[in-house]
């Protein structure tokens, strides 16, 4: 049994990220008329969970948060919902009169898994089977703030407090047993959720402690920051492939999707857009919606939307509007001009490189520029929300990363305290980082406030290629000096507009200066799945084949040769193995060409090696096979992992190969399916996955740090295929065709 | 807008009126008509597949169809690929590969693998690709939707 404050503190450590972490996100500020001034010291508390150990849930969730925030959102200001955790246990765990065990999280699944290991964790430290735990998931009337769910951080963060809550339920039930029988309680085990004595003659429930009135007392206190979890060699449920708890309910079709949910009334809304980015809305005639009858329109400073009882009649509602609205359109550059556009408007202009005399005294040097392009996350299932009003509370079923944050949005948006504004988060069709906001909710809100009805917003695969936050695009330039062994000695790189992470390389390079330099970024943008890591990584990785050859190193032996870290070293060595790196080096066939590239972000350890075949002539790039090892300390879940692991390397394919935004005069110009290529069935290569196992390790995250390899390492197999060295992402030969 | 008619068609093997305008499209007349959520709206451009039903037996995109196709012939969404309470074997096969991550595309996939599979019980890989291709998983779990299909058809390898 480790102490958890260990566990807690060397998780944080390992993925590198302090307990404050947050991500940035561009939040739309509607503003409304007449929203009064919120009083966020009034409070109440929901009671919803029936018989058993009632408990003041929501009254701990509310304490947990930060004091409301002004109304004036900034570009890059955090994403909310920062978090606090549970400071009771039975804000954690709910023990019905019946046995039944309620776990309670702020955390969301999407996609990444966190609904099997959070229940895991639970039936881990209560010591009962996976299946008796209900875990509810991103209800802000239920549960606690657990952040957002973002960072990767559910797995270092939100799985050690889950697991301590637990394990405080548990010691309760031992504590309990213990003054009962009158024996120490180190002679007690918990097996299957029973206390039982040395013998196991006697035996005590979970069920017994919900009906013991002073033990119910104890679970409203503090989670013990002291209290002990289970270590690695005795989990059970921890460390083995759990599916999906309620797999079932989705392959039937009946899992029901923030945009599936129903409520009785309700209408389906549609927001007027504007023309093009930066444009204002001078005038606009209601009347042509109004007239058709059935429909509610309203007009809220910029905000303009409809509802009406189907899809279709508020679209043509919308429709017969918009022809009426005047418009003053602003100046935007174009992506054709944006990699100037970000250098020309760095931050301060771009700084000279502090090592120019090594530079020019050095044996050999090189600088380059990198390029990555804005791209969109495009989850299957777009931005959703239902809102309803009731005696001026508003619940809303959103879609997001962030309930808490976004419960935070709602009431600043219509001028409530936090308690009047309910959050509930469905498992959702996929974020990958791209749902850190809830305007979509707030446009639910304002039209079923007008309308009187719940109103369903959902929307459409256009809307979220143009309004949602994008990745951002990156500028970055990197100058290296070696000296005369051919060892880097000095190391500048600077990126400009995308982000700090992974900015600082993990090689040893002698004297580095390594930064992120903001810009006037022309698009919203926001978090990405390991957002600047990959830009970072891409840049990075390319930089160092050209260093080697440079340098007259073979890429593998050029990185060892600069790589202390144990860690990532391992993972280089594990990859270039198993795809049997010298051998397919000295092919010589045409076309075809490998390459390798590694790197870490937040506590994940990563390589990836990459075969490709280039068609010159037609212009094309095939990805062949990709060979990835990926360690992220102890696996909590070997199946989701590789499925997680396995997701975003035929993910990062599409940035790697093909997506980018295109746009001008402040419009995205493939806003569709049709014209953004996303990686299909016909795309996936042979794939090679390799987790490591490091029970020794506390557990990090893993839905991002696996995407960052992929593309560097195709860069690398290109150049080495055809010669060409493309420093830009997504990768395309200069002859590339479009091909939708 | 149209002038509303009754559309009949049969409906997960029952019969099945729908009195709307009938340019609208069948998924929305689906979905917020008749209550049937498993068939998802992922693009409205025929581009994705999440919205994929069998329209006599026939993988279509019902975000492209307007209702008015539907007139007299057979329809079956997810929510009708089941037997009764029993999975089908290809949700099944779903099922037992963990072939989903947010599963937002699951219901399109299923329904793709199903007339697929109608069309060609036992598909090489390649068939499976070419004829899942229309399907996009933004999650990536292609690898895990072909062991699916490959373990639907009886096959266990590549
Ligand atoms: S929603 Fe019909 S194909 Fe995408
Ligand atoms: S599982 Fe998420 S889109 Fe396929």
């Amino acid at each position: 049994m480790i102490p958890r404050h260990d566990w807690e503190a060397e998780s944080l450590r390992a993925v590198g990220l302090t307990a404050d972490y947050d991500e940035p996100v561009d939040l739309v500020d509607y503003r409304f008329a007449d929203v009064p001034a919120a009083d966020p010291s009034r409070r109440e508390v929901l009671k919803t969970l029936g018989a058993g150990l009632m408990i003041a849930v929501a009254a701990d969730a509310l304490n947990a948060q930060e004091p409301a925030r002004g109304r004036s959102p900034q570009r890059g200001r955090r994403g909310g919902g920062g978090g606090g955790g549970a400071t009771t246990v039975a804000a954690r765990v709910h023990i019905g009169e019946d046995g039944g065990l309620t776990v309670m999280t702020g955390k969301v699944e999407c996609g990444q898994g966190a609904r099997a290991e959070i229940s895991q964790a639970a039936a881990e430290e209560l010591r009962v089977p996976i299946d008796r735990i209900t875990l509810v998931m991103a209800d802000t009337g239920l549960v606690p703030d657990d952040g957002g769910t973002y960072g990767s951080r559910s797995t270092p963060s939100t799985i050690p407090a889950v697991r301590a809550g637990c394990a405080s339920a548990r010691a309760l039930l031992v504590g309990l047993a213990a003054e009962r029988w009158g024996v120490a309680p180190s002679s007690i085990d918990v097996q299957d959720g029973c206390a039982r004595d040395e013998k196991g003659d006697r035996k005590l429930a979970y069920a017994d402690l919900a009906a013991d009135a002073e033990a119910a007392k104890a679970l409203e206190r503090g989670v013990s920051r002291e209290v002990a979890l289970a270590s690695v060699a005795s989990w059970r449920t921890m460390g083995v492939s759990v599916p999906r708890p309620n797999g079932r309910d989705i392959v039937a079709g009946s899992h029901e999707y923030p945009s599936d949910v129903v409520r009785p009334g309700m209408l389906y809304g549609k927001v007027l857009r504007a023309p093009s980015f930066g444009a204002t809305l001078e005038s606009i005639d209601l009347a042509p919606a109004e007239a058709m009858g059935g429909v509610v329109a309203v007009r809220d400073g910029q905000f303009v939307g409809v509802a009406a009882a189907s899809t279709s009649r508020a679209e043509k509602a919308l429709d017969a509007i918009a022809a009426t609205a005047r418009w003053s359109t602003a100046p935007h550059p174009s992506s054709a001009e944006l990699a100037d556009y970000l250098r020309t408007h760095a931050d301060g202009g771009i700084p000279a490189n502090p090592f120019a005399d090594e530079v020019a005294r050095a044996a050999k040097s090189l600088k380059c520029s990198y390029d990555v392009a804005y791209v969109q996350h495009v989850p299957m299932e777009p931005r959703a929300a239902v809102a309803e009003w009731e005696e001026g509370r508003v619940t809303a079923w959103v879609g997001t990363q962030v309930p808490f944050g976004v419960r935070g949005e709602l009431a600043r948006a219509f001028g409530l305290p936090e308690d009047r504004a309910r959050v509930i988060t469905p498992d959702f069709g996929g974020g990958f980082g791209g749902k850190h906001s809830g305007e979509h909710a707030i446009e639910a809100a304002r039209l079923a406030k007008e309308a009187g009805q719940p109103v369903r917003v959902v929307w459409t695969r256009a809307e979220e290629f143009t309004w949602a936050q994008f990745r951002p695009a990156a500028a970055i330039e990197a100058e290296a000096s070696l000296d005369d062994r051919g060892k880097i000695n000095t190391w500048r790189f600077l990126n400009i507009n995308s982000g700090a992470s992974s900015v600082r390389p993990p090689y040893r390079v002698g004297r580095v200066d390594a930064r992120y330099v903001r810009s006037a970024a022309p698009l919203r943008h926001g978090s990405y799945r390991a957002l600047a890591s990959t830009a970072n990584t891409f840049a990075r990785e390319s930089f160092m084949d050209e260093l080697a050859e440079l340098a007259g190193a073979d890429p593998l032996a050029f990185r060892l040769d600069h790589l202390d870290d144990p860690r990532l070293r391992a993972v280089l060595t594990e990859a270039a193995t198993r795809f049997d790196w010298p051998n397919r080096t000295k092919s010589k066939e045409p076309g075809k060409g490998v390459g390798l590239a590694c790197g870490t972000d937040k506590g994940g350890f990563v390589a990836a090696c990459a075969a490709v075949s280039v068609d010159r002539d037609a212009g094309t790039i095939r990805v062949d096979h990709v060979c990835q090892a990926f360690e992220c300390g102890k696996i909590v879940n070997p199946a989701n992992l590789l499925n997680q692991v396995t997701g975003a390397i035929v993910m990062g394919l599409g940035p790697a190969l093909r997506e980018a935004m295109e746009f001008s005069d402040g419009v995205i110009r493939n806003a569709s399916f049709g014209e953004y290529r996303v990686p299909r069935f016909a795309d996936l290569p042979t794939l090679d996955v390799h987790l490591l196992d490091r029970p020794d390790l506390a557990s990090a995250g893993a839905g991002e740090c696996p995407i960052i390899a992929v593309a560097p390492a195709i860069a690398n197999a290109v150049h080495r295929a055809c010669g060409l060295r493309i420093r830009r992402m997504p990768i395309r030969l200069p002859n590339a065709k479009e091909e939708a | 807008m149209g002038v509303d008619v009754a559309i009949r068609f049969n409906l997960n093997g029952r019969p099945q009126t729908a009195t709307t305008d009938p340019e609208r499209s069948l998924l929305e007349v689906l979905r917020e008509d008749l209550g049937l959520v498993g068939t998802k709206y992922g693009c409205g451009e025929g581009q994705c597949g999440a919205c994929s039903v069998l329209l006599e037996g026939k993988r279509v995109f019902a975000c492209r169809l307007p209702a008015s196709r539907a007139e007299g012939k057979s329809v079956v969404t997810i929510e009708g690929i089941a037997n009764g309470d029993s999975l089908s074997p290809v949700q099944q096969a779903f099922l037992d590969e963990g072939a989903f991550q947010c599963g937002f595309c699951t219901a399109g996939m299923i329904v793709a693998a199903t007339a697929l599979l109608d069309e060609k019980p036992k598909p090489t890989d390649a068939q499976i690709i070419a004829g899942m291709n229309r399907n996009i998983c933004r999650c990536c779990s292609y690898p895990g939707i072909v062991r699916a299909v490959r373990r639907a058809a009886g096959r266990k390898e590549g």
